[in-house]
């Protein structure tokens, strides 16, 4: 129990995933204009983040570690988390509608998103154990959440200002915004050993 | 022969994909009903989400799941959209008139005074919060522009402090009026050509001092209509459009011009 709770806090907030191991950020980018999309957004990864965790994890273990071809991983899980997401999009579609309709434009986006691959194989490499592997996946989803979710909030706030100085409006504000949040994430680098300390 | 195992594996993996996600798409087929495509092929696309729906999607699906959604929510698509959804559904047209949106206010540079000589690039909202803007009168026009950067069809400008729609490019989508902090933008129907271009609740002196067009309060409108249509209220002119027969008769006797006749206009250009 201590353990899950140390790699859920490292991942959301030490090692979050996009702001400081610089994965996702392709979303965290384009969809944290409004915050509404950011959100729904944010809870898509999730989502799929510990589905796929779920369904790659017994893969590794069971199917690719006995055979000895654990270098096709990249391959294997790339197949799997695709087609798995678009299996759930269509079951979201037929059976949660509603759930379809506030998650489902994203769902195609982060099919092939590398945050996603990112934390099924790093979940892999840390050797984890299988529950370990799914809240460590729930808490990079939590953690990506919490960035787009921030991030979208200070963007919202840059849209209405005019106070941005010509050259830097639009994008380059963005990026410069983005960095000092990351900036800011890394104060809590050390946070997570002092825990149960 | 250790190649078998491995390309087995990966081609088994696909395959059970593939066949998984074959049946799952004919078992979990959502049909979508005929008409909401047809629908939504004569809306026109513009996701600008006036009718009140989440874009036209959605609208063009209300229409045909639930009862008692106007054709003609559509301010885009005007008359002949809603005649077009009418024939898909096979229901009777609700014709609507065209809204356009409607400055209501006359507060150019020329006409209006100034406190501050600040002129920095605020927008309408930051400067309505920060302190209530930089004219003398609380209620009109900033001209700092929110409005046109909301509009999407380039149908609004700023000329001399004071926002202008062009009347041919507006399709009364209304999103300029709720960008304007101020409320000073109104979707008006065209038929209604009268006007009062004022919305300041100030007393006449105030407004006199701060504006040359504005409208004080001064009741000679309302002494001059033969129809009762014109009252004042917190001192500001108001019409009563069920009444009013638009003789005109208040244009001409308005003296601070706050009273808009757009058949004049028309004339003169």
């Amino acid at each position: 129990m201590e353990q899950i709770i140390i790699i859920m806090m490292s991942v959301i907030l030490v090692d979050n995933f996009v702001l400081s191991q610089f994965l996702g950020v392709c979303p965290f980018l384009g969809v944290s204009k409004k915050l509404d999309s950011a959100r729904g957004m944010g809870m898509a990864v999730t989502f799929v983040m510990t589905l796929a965790t779920a369904a790659t994890w017994p893969i590794q273990n069971f199917l690719l570690e006995p055979y000895g071809i654990g270098y096709l991983q990249t391959l294997v899980f790339i197949l799997v988390i695709a087609s798995l997401v678009q299996l759930v999009e269509v079951v979201l579609k037929k059976h949660v509608p509603t759930l379809y309709k506030s998650l489902g434009i994203f769902l195609p986006l982060i099919t092939t998103n590398c945050a996603v691959l990112a934390v099924t194989i790093m979940n892999i490499d840390e050797g984890y154990t299988y529950a370990q592997a799914i809240f460590n996946a729930l808490g990079a989803g939590l953690g990506f959440l919490l960035a787009m979710v921030l991030f979208a909030g200070l963007r919202q706030k840059l849209e209405d200002s005019k106070m941005v100085p010509a050259p830097f409006r639009g994008i380059p504000i963005t990026l410069i915004t983005a960095s000092i949040l990351s900036l800011s994430f890394m104060g809590f680098g050390g946070i997570v050993d002092g825990i149960f300390a | 022969m250790d190649i078998v195992i491995p390309v087995l594996i990966v081609a088994v993996i696909g395959l059970i994909a593939g066949i998984v996600l074959t049946v799952a798409a004919k078992l979990m087929h959502v049909s979508v009903n005929e008409k909401v495509e047809q629908i939504r092929d004569e809306l026109p696309g513009a996701n600008c989400g006036a009718c009140g729906f989440a874009g036209c999607d959605d609208y063009a699906s209300a229409l045909v799941t639930k009862e008692g959604v106007s054709t003609s929510a559509c301010p885009v698509g005007g008359a002949y959209l809603s005649i077009a959804i009418a024939r898909i559904l096979g229901v009777e047209s609700e014709t609507a008139e065209p809204k356009i949106a409607t400055v209501l206010c006359r507060g150019s540079s020329d006409a209006i005074r100034r406190v501050m000589k600040h002129d920095k690039e605020w927008s309408c909202r930051a400067a309505t919060q920060l302190y209530g803007g930089q004219m003398e009168c609380r209620y009109g026009c900033l001209g700092l522009g929110d409005c046109v950067q909301a509009c999407p069809h380039d149908a609004i400008k700023i000329v001399n402090r004071l926002a202008v729609v062009d009347k041919e490019a507006c399709v009364g989508c209304g999103l300029c009026e709720k960008a304007c902090p101020k409320n000073v933008i109104e979707m008006r129907e065209e038929s209604k050509r009268i006007y009062i271009a004022c919305k300041s609740l100030d007393t006449g002196l105030f407004t006199m001092k701060a504006c040359e067009e504005g409208c004080i309060g001064c009741k000679r409108c309302v002494d001059v209509c033969r129809f009762d249509a014109i009252k004042v209220e917190n001192n500001l002119a108001k019409i009563d459009y069920d009444k009013c027969k638009m003789c005109g008769m208040c244009v001409k006797e308005c003296i601070t011009g706050a009273i808009i006749d757009l058949r004049k206009k028309q004339k003169k250009q």
